[in-house]
């Protein structure tokens, strides 16, 4: 146990002055133009949604949200069976991971205004990216540090961002095919006025 | 033979006063030939003919030549249009990257392209051109489809592969041009002067890319499509006879913003920033994911990457 914590200790230390000697590198490069500071791009965050950066509110289907307007323990009995929905919510049709999943693996029972993550936390729906990350750990990487999905506004300051709910309809979240826009004109068939001018 | 020594006598007094007469005929074409050109040129005013290359004019000429611009263009398509001049932004090196598993080929890149940037309707000018091929093939320039027209994309089999201005650092474009019309920006961008450009073309057989478009005829913008913020190197509205391409909308990325084919694209394909930024999303591209550039063993070395995301 001893030995294992000492193993440990000394190869943080090594970590430690690889990373001095990266930062010097880094230095070295970036020296000659280091004049003038390049603007910073927001840092990526440990946890959660990239810093500063805004992301829209989740697409709720109209009028449906909060969930507690029918779903308050009264109206709607809780009913924790796995069963096919009839009576409302029958248009949606699970495309989404295993045939044994279901509704209330990603719903909290108790409060139906809540998400909820493997761990039993309950989340907001504005917090969604946590739930998606649970199985899909490298795209929510990608995604906190702007890689994976769509960026706009700023390069260098404020940038607005989608949650993974506004292009992947979670319960069926493959993309949908859309209609390209028209194909260029063939060279041949390009024509300008004759005799226009400029 | 007697006629023969005559003649060749008679010669020298002839050249004398043909030789003198051609000199006179030459200078009377001279300022026909300027007068012509001015003539020929119906909208094309003294101060635009004798204007200098964009990196020549002082900042005095530099405003005068904004000013009669912005005024011919509010002529032109009756409303305010503005001509910036913004710089390059010290230690900034724009990069570009591309994810080759996300694009879907839904050209929305392509109109959102043109009308950021006052492309030519008709005859038809577009900056990026997007190719569809074969996933068995993989990338293959001979078999690709850039009139691909589906009812719905991404089709079964196929990947999709946009194409356009890489701004290469070494760029063969630049080296070609006999007047120096155009030229890559500290900040990476090659623009082009487009009242500096003489129509060669050279550029155009130069770029191992078909980045560069030519407006064969007199492009036709519509005055309510046009995009009235524009900078003098990139979007402002050409005439007839020039070469243009894409700048990674310099008017808009030198205002700290992304161009507008990444802001468009609904799939999150396309990437911007600056590569020497060691926290930007394109440098951690670079770094994290596996990166290829288009006709490398060219040396054009461009900075508009391909990845795949996946
Ligand atoms: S808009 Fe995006 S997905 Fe569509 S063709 Fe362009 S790069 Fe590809």
């Amino acid at each position: 146990m001893a030995d294992r914590k000492r193993t440990a200790a000394s190869a943080a230390g090594g970590f430690a002055v690889l990373g001095a000697a990266c930062l010097l590198a880094t230095g070295l490069a970036f020296g000659p133009s280091g004049a003038q500071e390049p603007p910073k791009a927001p840092a990526p965050q440990d946890e959660g949604a990239p810093q500063d950066i805004q992301v829209p509110a989740p697409p709720f289907t109209e009028g449906i949200f909060p969930c507690t307007q029918c779903h308050d323990g009264k109206t709607v009995k809780l009913n924790t069976t796995r069963r096919k929905l009839v009576d409302m919510h029958d248009d949606i049709v699970l495309q989404h991971g295993p045939a044994s999943r279901w509704c209330l693996d990603c719903h909290d029972p108790q409060d139906r205004d809540k998400l909820r993550l493997a761990s039993g936390e309950r989340i907001e729906f504005s917090r969604s990216y946590l739930l998606c990350g649970q199985c899909h750990g490298d795209k929510f990487r990608d995604w906190r540090v702007g890689v994976h999905g769509k960026r706009t506004g700023e390069w260098n300051g404020k940038k607005q961002y989608l949650l993974c709910v506004h292009c992947h309809y979670p319960h069926a979240p493959h993309f949908k095919p859309i209609k390209p826009l028209p194909p260029p004109v063939r060279p041949e068939t390009l024509r300008g006025e004759k005799g226009a001018q400029p | 033979m007697s006629d023969f020594p005559e003649t060749r006598a008679a010669e020298p007094e002839e050249a004398g006063t043909g030789s003198s007469s051609r000199r006179r005929f030459l200078a009377t074409a001279g300022v026909a030939a300027v007068a012509a050109a001015l003539a020929g040129c119906k909208n094309l005013s003294l101060e635009e003919f004798v204007q200098r290359n964009f990196r020549e004019v002082s900042k005095d000429e530099l405003k005068t030549i904004i000013a009669r611009l912005e005024k011919e263009y509010a002529a032109k398509f009756g409303k305010k249009v503005t001509v910036g001049l913004e710089p390059p932004l010290p230690g900034v090196l724009f990069g570009y990257a591309l994810d080759l598993s996300r694009c879907i080929g839904c050209r929305r890149c392509v109109y959102g392209c043109v009308k950021e940037n006052n492309q030519s309707r008709d005859p038809q000018i577009q900056w990026i051109r997007v190719l569809q091929m074969d996933k068995e093939a993989g990338v293959d320039i001979q078999h690709a489809d850039p009139y691909y027209n589906p009812e719905l994309v991404p089709q079964e089999g196929h990947f999709y592969m946009p194409v356009q201005c890489h701004q290469c650092k070494n760029p063969p474009c630049v080296k070609v041009c006999p007047v120096g019309a155009t030229w890559q920006e500290p900040d990476g961008i090659t623009v082009v002067d487009y009242n500096w450009c003489i129509g060669c073309r050279y550029c155009m057989a130069a770029c191992p890319y078909g980045a560069r478009h030519f407006n064969w005829g007199a492009p036709h913008l519509p005055p309510e499509e046009i995009n009235p913020a524009t900078h003098y190197l990139g979007n402002r509205p050409r005439s007839k006879g020039v070469v243009e391409k894409c700048t990674f909308c310099i008017q808009r990325v030198r205002n700290g913003r992304y161009p507008a084919c990444v802001e468009v694209c609904p799939t999150g394909t396309r990437k911007f920033g600056n590569l020497l930024d060691p926290q930007s999303e394109i440098r951690y591209i670079l770094e994290n994911k596996r990166v290829f550039l288009f006709k490398e063993d060219l040396n054009t070395q461009p900075k508009f990457f391909y990845f795949y995301g996946v």
